[in-house]
């Protein structure tokens, strides 16, 4: 049955086209919108709808790198602690007598430290899994980060640091601009460069890509480096939306962006998707966040929710993947015995 | 062809799901008083919303119903509103949600003292009325704060009952909910000031730590301290989750008598240790009541009756009347002592909250 | 050939050994330093305390190593766990009368049902079990605090004999130990010597040539995973029984706190390595962390921090040893 799809290629080519996952997120974005629309009459409102992404935009950017990480079959669950981290220090740094520039500066760079010192670990030792270095990153970072706030809050940030999270450019949202400027630079970053067809290559097969001379660990570094920077810049923007920080911020974080990869039709077997779906992603569980809360639906149906549209949306491109699956596992298994 | 069927098939269940369960939440929204599903509210009742901290606390829980009690009987419409975890995150983006609906009031228990300011700032500059009760916010980001009990009496009250059951003598500790409370440190604040006093000379406070409002490390937390402390006498756990995981472990160790805990606690989860007698008796404030003098406080303001100014006075419903008075940090409406609960009025009061 | 497999055979096996003895020394050497710092570490009440509070994290981790080993990841467990405590919580709350033996068993039929859906999902659609759990983790959460109405269900509500469980003991030994001892002969017998046990090892190894060798994948999957579910389950009323409290956000985390002890333990998450031994030392190593940090005199804002550094250490120190031993042998790795 399979085997007469695929052999019919000229009619699956063009369905291939619309049934890409990403253009099932749009459907979904607009059944979302209608959605909103019907129940709720303050949702199809200018100043909602654009309000709303200040919201849910400060964490999408580490969205970026985790794509790429999750695609060179990793994962880094340390995002939230360095965002946490990260502002930590800022605030430290400014309630110290620190410009607020340089302060942001410091920030960015204790970001990108935390994720270069993942991206180490991983190089330097190399049988270590993603999962236990960051596993236990998220717990050191977290940690001192209550060393050096302890039981205080710090604040009190120059009138305009808060237009970075609450600021707007003519009409639109200052964060909205920047989310959308990160976005074209992602999706050719990864989409058009050698840089991306290499972080496929080595998702795809790991062992092939440092034979065929791609400098694994490098990307390697490189990739988590950037998980720890995008952190910071969510720290930047999350602190600007709270006027003050604490240790205990952007908790769990890093499982509300590993969803929104998923619903985006990463896999973390590696090697598949695209920026673009998760960035769709993005603003598919934003707006169904906002939609759903404009009525005001208890907390315990939103998880519910949640959860059942990404387990509902993932078996959809396993249905859809499972040709290909069938004829790429085929492969595979030659490649094995020859 | 098939696989457009599928893929049909499971987008329609999709959002078949979706809009039943939206229509599940305005239903369990209405049970509740909080439907919001039609754009009735506007012309009509003024609409009141409460945020409280996190979802599934049976405080907030009673605190919500009080609230929606008083908004009812003001002949408004109550939005009950929670996120899942106890963070400022989730209460941001749900104030913002709260902000589209053009609310007439909205009142926080807020689960930061600074970060919700930039979005509290927002609400009232669109003309929405915000005041805090329970966990305040500062007197930047509201109006006017619903106070359950003056802290320092809440601090001060926890030390003279503690020093009344250990006879005035011996070590003692506190174990919080989690560092980053600001209600808790600020009666531990209280309590280390009440101890100065030349009346407890003999007392001393050997610890402050932090169970995180887990169960888990409240007991660890619990057990270090016995046994880092074999001399301690008393434990005093100004949190619900805390008191009632050390009064556990010191049922189990078979301490009763040895060790005292007291501190705040819900009269439903300590009854059993209140009987038991490991806590002689413990405060806390009736949850239903605060609500419901945040839900007149909410009207009151709404309506134009009050400001938020000192002096002003408001009728609440059955509560009677109150008045606004000056703190240290913006003005306040006070409900009143913290209620004490000992093995005389625990069976009452244990089905209640 | 035969030889060449036997010697191979060897040296994993002494890697493997090695790497215990490394934990083992790491969890002794962790525990003379604590003993130092506050003398009532080692003794017989703390250590009681603390073989309790790592009795049910050990069962979870236990259930958790098959996971990995197949390749797999169950984030849902904590909220199953909840789940399956508040079910049981309520229903003798409803029935005081009822047996605890009987509260045990709904907790685990519960548990069962959540790990069966999460084991379709996986084995029969095919869902990554990353996803598929981290949407199960939130459907069944919120289905826990939908049950209970958001309310809690309190220690005055439960029967003795249902917080008996927690606090009694069989053969002197206190229940939830003995509970945990149990189970841990069980997956040592089950996964040495049972047949579905090394299937499990194979498929997890080498998933291709597994099926090629005739292992019913889908079975494996849905065992583990039903396996999991039914140890949270039990876990859950264990938990609810030893803390006499059910909350709607019983044990959220905790499944993070479960794969953590696992990795210690030397379970490999690209499956097929992992050792029960190993797995119950990640577990005390965890434990004895969280037994030791609050004794020792530092402040609590520097204990998560502690926290961390120790697990990093105990990691890397790990990996060092075994690769050391790995270069003496010139083994080469497959990356």
């Amino acid at each position: 049955m399979n085997t007469r799809i695929i052999s019919n290629t000229k009619v699956f080519s063009w369905k291939h086209f619309f049934l890409q996952w990403e253009w099932m997120l749009v459907g979904l974005l607009v059944i979302i919108f209608m959605m909103n629309s019907s129940i709720s009459p303050y949702f199809l409102n200018y100043t909602g709808i654009s309000d709303a992404t200040m919201t849910f935009l400060d964490k999408a950017f580490i969205v970026f790198p985790m794509v790429m990480i999750m695609i060179m079959r990793e994962i880094d669950i340390s995002v939230g602690s360095t965002v946490a981290l990260s502002s930590v220090v800022m605030a430290s740094l400014y309630n110290a007598g620190v410009p607020m520039i340089a302060a942001m500066g410091a920030c960015l760079l204790v970001g990108a430290l935390c994720g270069f010192f993942n991206g180490y670990l991983l190089v330097k030792y190399r049988t270590l899994s993603a999962v236990i270095v960051t596993l236990s990153t998220m717990i050191l970072y977290r940690g001192i980060a209550y060393m050096i706030l302890e039981d205080q809050s710090a604040g009190g940030f120059p009138t305009w640091f808060s237009f970075l999270g609450w600021g707007y450019v003519g009409p639109v949202p200052f964060i909205l601009i920047l989310f959308i400027i990160f976005a074209i630079g992602a999706v050719l970053l990864l989409q058009k460069t050698t840089f991306g067809r290499r972080v496929y290559a080595i998702g795809s097969n790991p062992v092939a890509s440092r034979y065929s001379g791609i400098k694994v660990d490098r990307m390697k570094l490189i990739v988590f480096t950037l998980a720890g920077l995008m952190a910071a810049i969510t720290a930047i923007f999350l602190t600007s939306r709270m006027g003050s920080t604490r240790p205990n911020v952007a908790n769990m974080y890093e499982l509300d962006v590993i969803a929104m990869v998923a619903l985006g039709g990463i896999s973390t077997a590696g090697g598949k998707g695209k920026m673009l779906g998760a960035i769709l992603a993005v603003f598919v569980i934003g707006y169904l966040q906002y939609g759903l809360g404009l009525i005001n639906i208890p907390a315990q149906v939103l998880l519910i929710v949640i959860g059942v549209l990404l387990i509902a949306s993932v078996t959809v491109t396993n249905l859809r993947g499972k040709g290909k699956f069938q004829k790429k596992k085929s492969r595979k298994s030659v490649q094995k015995a020859s | 062809m098939k696989k457009f069927g599928i893929l049909g098939i499971v987008l329609t269940a999709i959002l078949a799901l979706l809009v039943a369960c939206g229509d599940q939440g305005a239903a369990g929204g209405s049970e509740e008083g909080s439907g919001g599903d039609t754009g009735g509210g506007d012309d009509g009742d003024k609409r009141h919303a409460i945020v409280f901290k996190s979802t599934g606390n049976p405080f907030g829980e009673k605190l919500m119903e009080g609230f929606e009690d008083a908004v009812q009987e003001a002949g408004g419409e109550a939005i009950l509103r929670a996120p899942e975890q106890p963070t400022v995150e989730g209460q941001i983006q749900i104030i913002e949600e709260l902000i589209s609906q053009q609310i007439d009031s909205l009142t926080i228990v807020g689960n930061d003292y600074d970060g919700l300011e930039p979005v509290l700032t927002k609400a009232m500059d669109r003309g929405i009325e915000v005041l805090s009760t329970d966990s305040a916010v500062n007197e930047n980001s509201r109006m006017v704060h619903v106070n359950q009990a003056d802290p320092e009496a809440i601090g001060r009250i926890q030390i003279e009952a503690v020093a009344e059951m250990i006879d005035y003598e011996g070590e003692i500790a506190v174990l919080s909910a989690t560092s980053q409370a600001s209600n808790q440190n600020l009666w531990i604040e209280w309590m280390k000031k009440e101890l100065e006093n030349a009346d407890y000379e003999n007392m001393e406070l050997v610890e402050v730590t932090y169970g995180d409002d887990l169960r888990d490390k409240s007991v660890s937390e619990t057990e270090a301290l016995l046994q880092s402390y074999p001399d301690l006498k008393a434990i005093i756990a100004p949190t619900t989750v805390g008191i009632a995981a050390a009064s556990k472990v010191i049922t189990d160790k078979g301490l009763q008598g040895e060790v005292v805990v007291t501190g705040l606690g819900l009269p439903s989860e300590m009854a059993e240790y209140i009987q038991n007698e490991v806590s002689p008796w413990m405060y806390l404030w009736n949850p239903i009541e605060l609500g419901y003098l945040a839900g007149y406080t909410a009207v009151a303001l709404s309506d134009g009756e009050i400001t938020g100014d000192v002096g002003d006075t408001f009728e609440a419903g059955d509560l009677g009347s109150y008045e606004v008075t000056e703190t240290e940090d913006g003005t306040e409406v006070l409900l009143g002592d913290p209620f004490r609960f000992d093995i005389d009025n625990i069976d009452e009061w244990k089905d209640v909250y | 050939m035969t030889e060449k497999n036997l010697l191979k055979h060897i040296n994993l096996a002494n890697i493997s050994k090695f790497r215990e003895f490394g934990l083992l020394g790491f969890i002794v050497l962790l525990a003379i330093v604590f003993q130092i710092l506050n003398p009532a570490f080692l003794t017989f009440g703390n250590l009681a305390d603390l073989t309790k509070n790592t009795a049910i994290l050990s069962i979870l981790a236990l259930g958790m190593m098959l996971v990995l080993i197949t390749r797999g990841i169950d984030l849902s467990i904590g909220a199953t766990l909840a789940l399956s405590g508040m079910i049981a919580a309520l229903t003798v709350r409803e029935f005081p009368g009822l047996s605890p033996l009987l509260a045990i068993l709904i907790g685990i039929v519960v548990g069962v049902i959540c790990g069966v859906v999460l084991g379709f999902l996986v084995s029969k659609v095919g869902i990554l079990p990353i996803i598929a759990s981290l949407g199960l983790m939130n459907a069944y959460r919120g289905l826990t605090y939908w049950i209970s109405g958001r309310e809690w269900v309190s220690a005055y509500q439960m029967p003795a004999s249902f917080k008996d469980i927690a606090t009694s003991s069989i053969l002197g030994i206190n229940t939830l130990v003995f509970i945990a001892i149990m189970i841990f002969l069980f997956f040592y017998y089950f996964v040495n010597n049972t047949i579905t046990g090394r299937q499990i090892y194979a498929l997890g190894s080498n998933p291709d040539s597994a099926k090629i060798s005739g292992i019913n994948s889908h079975k494996v999957y849905m065992l583990v995973y039903t396996m999991m579910g039914g140890l949270s389950g039990l876990a859950g009323v264990l938990w609810v029984s030893k803390f006499a409290s059910a909350q709607g956000n019983t044990a959220s985390g905790y499944e993070l706190t479960v794969i953590a002890a696992c990795i210690l333990g030397g379970v490999s998450i690209n499956g097929g390595i992992g050792k029960v031994t190993g797995v119950l030392l990640g577990a005390v190593l965890l434990g004895v962390l969280d037994n030791g940090l609050p004794l020792i005199d530092v402040s609590p804002f520097w204990q998560m921090g502690i926290e961390g550094a120790i697990i990093l250490i105990a990691v890397l120190f790990n990996t060092i040893v075994k690769q050391t031993v790995e270069k003496s042998h010139r083994l080469r790795r497959v990356i």
